[in-house]
């Protein structure tokens, strides 16, 4: 008989869950340091292509995005399927990215300008007219610093 | 007295055990709302735009690497057909000109790359060729680095490093793309 109650006597107690918050608080303030949040939604496609000599971008508020991807399936109907430009949230014309220029660099003190930098995040399919393009109207806007954003290649 | 004074009553612990659950509330908010940062890429710096049509400036022949990719995505480098996976040996070769040929460069500082593709040209294709030209000043940069300063080039300060630039400087040139091919 004293042999079942020692027994008894020696089942663990309940797991201590005391320090569970500040485990989740740990893996939540990872996810916030190592995440931006979600800009704008994307309307284009957007696979990047592969690349070896990448350098990665600092400072987020100097960075803007120019996406040229062909639409999503559920975006045809309004875009077509061929190669277009995104800025912001919304698809734009050419004419539209000194405007996009300007607004990004009233929004930055003036001494930080010339950092700003225009990361272009293009589909590998997309040709080089539509990129060319781009990149002419960049120059017209006097916005020299671009980023070809790509993926590490992995061999 | 079965009452419990004001004072005890306050001494007493706050509950934490839902403190986890607000946890787990925000984890998860973050978890659906963000991306993972991965934004790298190849940075160039454009030229500036000039409605002139650029001067004509005469080239010495021997210092210009001309690159054209066309709208199937094939290369001719220097006016012969070439393939992407020697691009970047033969660009290093042409920068540094080790052996002194009359055809490549005469110094790595007079080294000019001229790039030039189609409208048609894909950007994979584009981007990749950049890449390999990049490749190739990296590299030759490093070895300067190591030979003159005994570390990697990314590990130098500012002065060094502007010093290696000097010696190596990238000159690239792009021409307005041809348009032959491109998609309807």
């Amino acid at each position: 008989m004293s042999r079942f109650r020692k027994k008894r006597g020696k089942a663990s107690p309940a797991i201590q869950t005391a320090s569970l918050p500040d485990i989740i608080f740990m893996l939540l303030f990872f996810f916030m340091v190592v995440t931006v949040l979600r800009d704008a939604e994307l309307i284009v496609e957007v696979r990047t292509p592969e690349a070896t000599e990448l350098s990665s971008l600092e400072r987020k508020s100097l960075v803007n995005y120019i996406y040229i991807g062909r639409p999503f399936e559920r975006h045809q109907h309004l875009y077509g399927t061929s190669p277009r430009i995104q800025m912001g949230d919304a698809i734009r014309g050419l004419e539209h990215i000194p405007l996009f220029i300007g607004e990004h660099r009233l929004r930055v003190p003036e001494n930080q300008i010339p950092a700003i930098t225009t990361s272009l995040r293009v589909d590998k399919t997309v040709t080089m007219g539509i990129v060319s393009d781009v990149k002419t109207e960049l120059r017209k806007a006097e916005q020299y610093k671009v980023n070809y954003s790509a993926r590490p290649r992995i061999d | 007295m079965a009452r419990k004074s004001a004072r005890e009553r306050m001494t007493n612990e706050i509950n934490a055990g839902a403190m986890a659950d607000i946890a787990f509330l925000l984890l998860i908010f973050f978890l659906v709302t963000t991306t993972i940062v991965e934004d790298r890429g190849i940075l160039v710096r454009l030229p500036p735009w000039s409605d002139d049509p650029p001067e004509i400036e005469q080239l010495n022949e021997r210092n210009v690497f001309s690159i054209l990719v066309n709208a199937q995505d094939q290369l001719l480098v220097r006016g012969e057909p070439a393939n992407i996976d020697d691009l970047r040996e033969r660009a290093k070769e042409f920068i540094l000109n080790p052996e002194r040929r009359s055809d490549l460069s005469e110094s790595p500082d007079k080294a000019i790359i001229s790039l030039k593709n189609d409208r048609g040209t894909s950007y994979e294709m584009y981007l990749e060729v950049y890449n390999e030209i990049m490749g190739a000043y990296n590299e030759l940069r490093d070895e300067a680095a190591r030979a003159s300063f005994g570390s990697s080039y990314e590990d130098l300060d500012i002065n060094q490093r502007s010093e290696i630039r000097t010696q190596i400087p990238m000159i690239l040139s792009e021409a307005e793309p041809t348009d032959f091919g491109e998609e309807g």
